[in-house]
């Protein structure tokens, strides 16, 4: 059963086509790999489906019922979160609270509506566990290593329950130990059934983790390939132009 | 042995008394005590409960608005409009009453001007992007020239049918010989500091400061909560204003002159930072207190008055100087 079925979404900026004709549909509990090179119109793809701009042409399907959405809120109520590329993570705050950011639970303080702090700890705390990270809820952003502020936004997808994680260069910018640390939070999404879209340059980042890989090249989705019957040279041909299409 | 979930939860990364050592404020309130324990000794006239009566109020007016600008300053802005919304909110509370209005309908006046301030303010800062220093800047002359033409520049004294209720409520003394405005300053804070460490618009505040494209992204109402605390901010301003009016028993066009300065001082030296994301409502009590003391100080020690501007100088760069040594320590 698909989640996130895309038929024959377009978009286009003007006289410029950003995205053309991408058709392809995404499983439960798959982690497909989104790579292109710069201006293939990866970022236009994740936008639409992040809720950022709306496709000019085609159909987006979630669950088989139509998204329709016009402000990113619209695609965190359709069960699809972002795990943006700078994390969208505030230093100054601890990470039970940027966990929370905008969703913050309440509880009654006589008549008073106030922060339930506790429970927001607890639920933080239970989130970390479950992606084995060693982030501590209390502990402030500021304090922590590249590969604990991935854990503090990818705990953010799991707030809501999210069926679709988009997640935009999580390893560009981190060290080595911290990549494994980050392809095993999204090995832990993927177990817990949340389909991860991982937009990557890394080549070796996708074959590690993935399931599939979808290729784009100027606009054009070029291919659609299990990671079993493909490989890195194949890939970067696809990328690059070198190979036309398969 | 594993570490169950409640150690995880419990964990901090610092223990309650070495957080306690690394706040300005706490340090801020050691030099307070030392300077007070200083002036007891060293003066007689410091500790005597007329001089304690005065200095607490005095602190009041300059802590009340510090209390809206560590709001402001929490959000990574900076409102040089306070001084001037003061003077404006106390004119428009005199002129309202000397035309023969009751209290509550000067206080009403007085208070809808400032929220109208504060509200253009924030409306062109957060909806059409302009720097927070330069509208603020502006409306610090526009808010004392309005004043100045409401009032023809004169100085107003007589308060109508209400007049001597304004006076009790900015003079009295109506809980245990403690000054109104210091009653007023209390609530203020606890209602601030509540605000700050118990609700969701408090924590969004930081967060704006923090990183305010995160916070977008993350679905919080950045614009709407910029203007409600330019608002905030000209209100803390206009109450400060009316309460003034109340003690002074009269309205110039150049009360509040200057003021702005000293509030800032006085949030910065409270550990307000002005890059944002940091700010207490103690630490804004507690700036200004300092200031005042050292005010006081000069001059039961007498000193020259002139040198108070150094020495409420020094302090900010001493404040300052603080929070750059913890940012180098904790970048090691």
């Amino acid at each position: 059963m698909a989640i996130l079925e895309l038929a024959n979404v377009s978009k286009h900026f003007g006289a410029i086509q950003a995205v053309n004709d991408v058709s392809f549909s995404l499983e439960a509990g798959e982690v497909v790999g989104l790579m292109g090179d710069n201006g293939a119109g990866k970022s236009t793809l994740v936008k639409m489906i992040a809720g950022n701009f709306s496709p000019s042409e085609g159909t987006m399907r979630m669950d088989g019922q139509p998204l329709n959405m016009h402000r990113p809120v619209d695609a965190r109520r359709h069960g699809i979160e972002i795990v943006h590329q700078d994390l969208a993570l505030c230093n100054n705050l601890t990470a039970a609270a940027n966990v929370f950011l905008g969703r913050e639970v309440h509880r009654w303080f006589g008549p008073l509506r106030v922060l339930d702090y506790s429970r927001m700890y607890k639920r933080s705390a239970e989130i970390f566990a479950e992606l084995k990270s060693e982030t501590r809820p209390r502990d402030l952003i500021k304090s922590m290593s590249g590969g604990q502020r991935q854990a503090v936004a990818i705990a953010r997808t799991r707030l809501s329950d999210a069926k679709v994680v988009l997640m935009d260069e999580p390893t560009a910018a981190i060290s080595v130990r911290q990549v494994a640390e980050v392809l095993n939070l999204i090995r832990r999404l993927r177990d817990q059934g949340v389909t991860v879209v991982l937009i990557s340059h890394r080549m070796p980042d996708v074959f590690d983790v993935a399931d599939r890989v979808i290729v784009l090249r100027r606009g054009r989705m070029v291919a659609d390939r299990r990671i079993a019957e493909s490989s890195p040279e194949e890939v970067t041909g696809l990328i690059t132009g070198a190979i036309e299409r398969v | 042995m594993t570490i169950t979930l409640d150690q995880t939860i419990a964990q901090k990364t610092h223990t309650p008394l070495a957080l306690l050592l690394r706040s300005q404020v706490f340090w801020v309130f050691v030099a307070i005590v030392a300077a007070c324990i200083f002036l007891s000794f060293a003066t007689d006239s410091f500790a005597t409960s007329k001089n304690i009566f005065n200095i607490t109020r005095n602190v009041t007016f300059t802590a009340i608005i510090a209390l809206g600008m560590t709001m402001v300053i929490i959000i990574g802005g900076i409102d040089l409009s306070v001084g001037s919304v003061l003077c404006l909110s106390s004119m428009m509370l005199a002129i309202t009453m000397h035309a023969g209005y009751g209290l509550e309908i000067g206080i009403t006046v007085a208070i809808v001007t400032s929220l109208a301030v504060g509200a253009f303010n924030g409306v062109l800062i957060a909806y059409l992007g302009f720097p927070p220093f330069v509208v603020t800047l502006g409306m610090l002359s526009i808010a004392r020239s309005l004043a100045m033409v409401a009032s023809n520049n004169t100085v107003v004294f007589e308060f109508g049918p209400d007049h001597a209720r304004l006076l009790d409520l900015g003079g009295g003394a109506w809980l245990f010989g403690i000054a109104n405005p210091v009653l007023y300053m209390i609530a203020l804070a606890i209602i601030v500091g509540f605000i700050l460490r118990w609700t969701k618009f408090g924590r969004h505040l930081y967060a704006i400061g923090g990183n305010e494209s995160a916070a977008i992204l993350t679905g919080v109402p950045v614009r709407l909560i910029k203007v409600a605390v330019y608002m905030i901010s000209a209100l803390s301003a206009g109450i400060a204003g009316i309460i003034q009016t109340g003690w002074l028993g009269a309205v110039t066009t150049n009360i509040g002159t200057g003021m702005e300065l000293q509030v800032i001082a006085a949030a910065v030296i409270g550990g307000a930072s002005l890059v944002g994301g940091v700010g207490t409502a103690i630490g804004a009590l507690i700036g200004a207190a300092l200031i005042e003391i050292i005010r006081n100080s000069l001059g039961l020690l007498g000193i020259n008055a002139f040198w108070q501007g150094a020495f409420i100088g020094g302090c900010i760069i001493i404040a300052v100087a603080f929070e750059r040594v913890r940012q180098l320590r904790s970048s090691e």
